[in-house]
């Protein structure tokens, strides 16, 4: 799985690093920061759940050879 | 219900006896065509969404504007005709895109999940203190003003930064905000006194910046009009409806008490799930500054579109037996705090401040119960947001 973020569409709501916070954080104006863009199969659901969440449409989910 | 060529009209109607149900007719509507045709009071012919995914790709398509001064309302105003009035400067809720980006972006960084967490330890003080001071008075209370309203008021008032010794004047004011006995003039009067507050704490904070959100915001290019207002618009979106949330939450596991353990068991999946049964900001409104094609229908720039959260929350294509209030369910995907790029910017604070007091309140008080049957909780009707004017509840005195 890779995971990209768009730091210019995020809107700070948090909805990521309140569904998988191994994966994202916020920096200090609360805009998105990505801990790990391919991140161990264990956490895949959760990415995919902050990718629906997210309010801004700013996370994008595309799923690799494994 | 009124139909009209193919139209019908807002259903506000909500069914007897069912205190946090929608309007009944809006699930027939849901069911039938989940974005259909509406007519407006004052004769404009709009839309009105219903179901989950129609509200959701609404709220997330840019192509819709959140300003006021193009919207035609959706139930009848006193007096008054044709689109709603303009917002003035810093009342972003009601801006597009980039303007709304600019003032959102200011904020961000101050309601983050991680700050919002470091605050319940003192959500959980300012909780304790509340539930004490009801233990003395007790054993019974209005929940509304012994608990709901004044915890998320002093923390919107401690991130403000407004003074301790102002506490009261807070208070105070927001019970007339809730009071439905309160007339038309004293509501206009806590307005105008919280608009002169804020003013005089924006110049205080200016000159003698501390600590907290608003003076950090004076170190922006923000005129005191648009602090003032900026202000306004966190504390009016942070105090009312967490305020009713907790007060409605407390409502509703108090007619509910098998789902009590569950609350204790996981709070966090807990508040979801009340977020979205009781979906208390139950209606938004949105216009299509273009013509867009959304679920077959075309949508004509100038169209207001109605989105109805409470029905969306409670589609069955979304969330199973959507009518029952399970604690033990996800409810990830609600639209309680809306979606796009106004989703409530506080939502984490709000997380914070339910998850902490709803909990406390049921361990302080095992036999908490309603000191009146519930059809006489006297319950807000209208177009904002759902609520609670009393709560009456009693326990046993240990």
């Amino acid at each position: 799985m890779r995971v990209e973020v768009d730091r210019g569409r995020c809107v700070g709501a948090g909805m990521c690093v309140l569904t998988e916070p191994a994966v994202f954080d916020q920096d200090d104006d609360g805009t998105v920061l990505l801990l790990d863009p391919a991140p161990p199969a264990a956490g895949h659901a959760a990415v995919r759940d902050a990718a629906l969440v997210c309010p801004a449409g700013a996370i994008t989910v595309q799923d690799g050879p494994r | 219900m009124t139909r009209f060529d193919d139209t019908v009209t807002m259903p506000t109607t909500r069914p007897a006896g069912c205190p946090f149900d929608p309007p009944t007719d809006l699930a027939a509507l849901r069911d039938e065509q989940p974005l259909r045709p509406m007519l407006y009071p004052d004769g404009h012919r709009g839309w009105l969404a219903t179901g989950h995914a129609a509200v959701r790709a609404v709220l997330a398509d840019r192509r819709f504007s959140s300003r006021t001064e193009l919207m035609h309302s959706p139930v009848p105003r006193e007096g008054m005709d044709g689109p709603l009035p303009s917002s003035p400067p810093g009342m972003f809720i009601n801006t597009d895109a980039p303007e709304h980006t600019r003032y959102r972006g200011l904020l961000t960084g101050a309601f983050t999940v991680r700050r919002m967490r470091l605050l319940a330890e003192r959500v959980d003080e300012v909780t304790r203190e509340h539930l004490d001071a009801m233990q003395r008075q007790g054993p019974s209370a209005d929940l509304v003003t012994a608990f709901a309203q004044p915890i998320p008021a002093l923390m919107i008032c401690e991130l403000l930064g407004a003074p301790y010794s102002d506490r009261d004047f807070f208070l105070e004011h927001t019970a007339v905000f809730n009071d439905f006995e309160a007339t038309a003039e004293q509501q206009a009067a806590s307005v105008t006194a919280f608009g002169g507050f804020l003013h005089d704490l924006v110049l205080a904070k200016r000159a003698a910046p501390t600590d907290d959100l608003l003076s950090d915001l004076t170190r922006t290019d923000l005129t005191v009009e648009e602090l003032t207002n900026v202000a306004f618009l966190l504390l009016g979106a942070g105090l009312d409806t967490t305020a009713n949330m907790i007060a409605l939450g407390a409502f509703a596991l108090l007619t509910t008490p098998d789902q009590v353990a569950l609350l204790h068991a996981d709070p966090e999946r807990s508040v979801e799930e009340l977020l979205r049964y009781l979906s208390i900001a139950h209606t938004m409104v949105r216009v299509a500054l273009e013509d867009v094609e959304l679920d077959g229908r075309l949508i004509r720039a100038g169209d207001t579109v109605t989105l109805s959260v409470e029905a969306g929350n409670r589609d069955p294509a979304k969330f199973p037996e959507p009518d029952r209030l399970d604690l033990g369910r996800r409810a990830t995907g609600h639209l309680s705090f809306g979606h796009g790029i106004h989703q409530c910017l506080g939502q984490q604070l709000a997380r914070v401040e339910l998850r902490v007091a709803l909990p406390a309140l049921f361990t302080r008080f095992p036999s908490l119960r309603l000191a009146v049957a519930p059809q006489d909780v006297p319950l807000r009707s209208g177009v904002d947001i759902l609520g609670a004017h009393r709560l009456p509840v009693t326990w046993d005195a240990p």
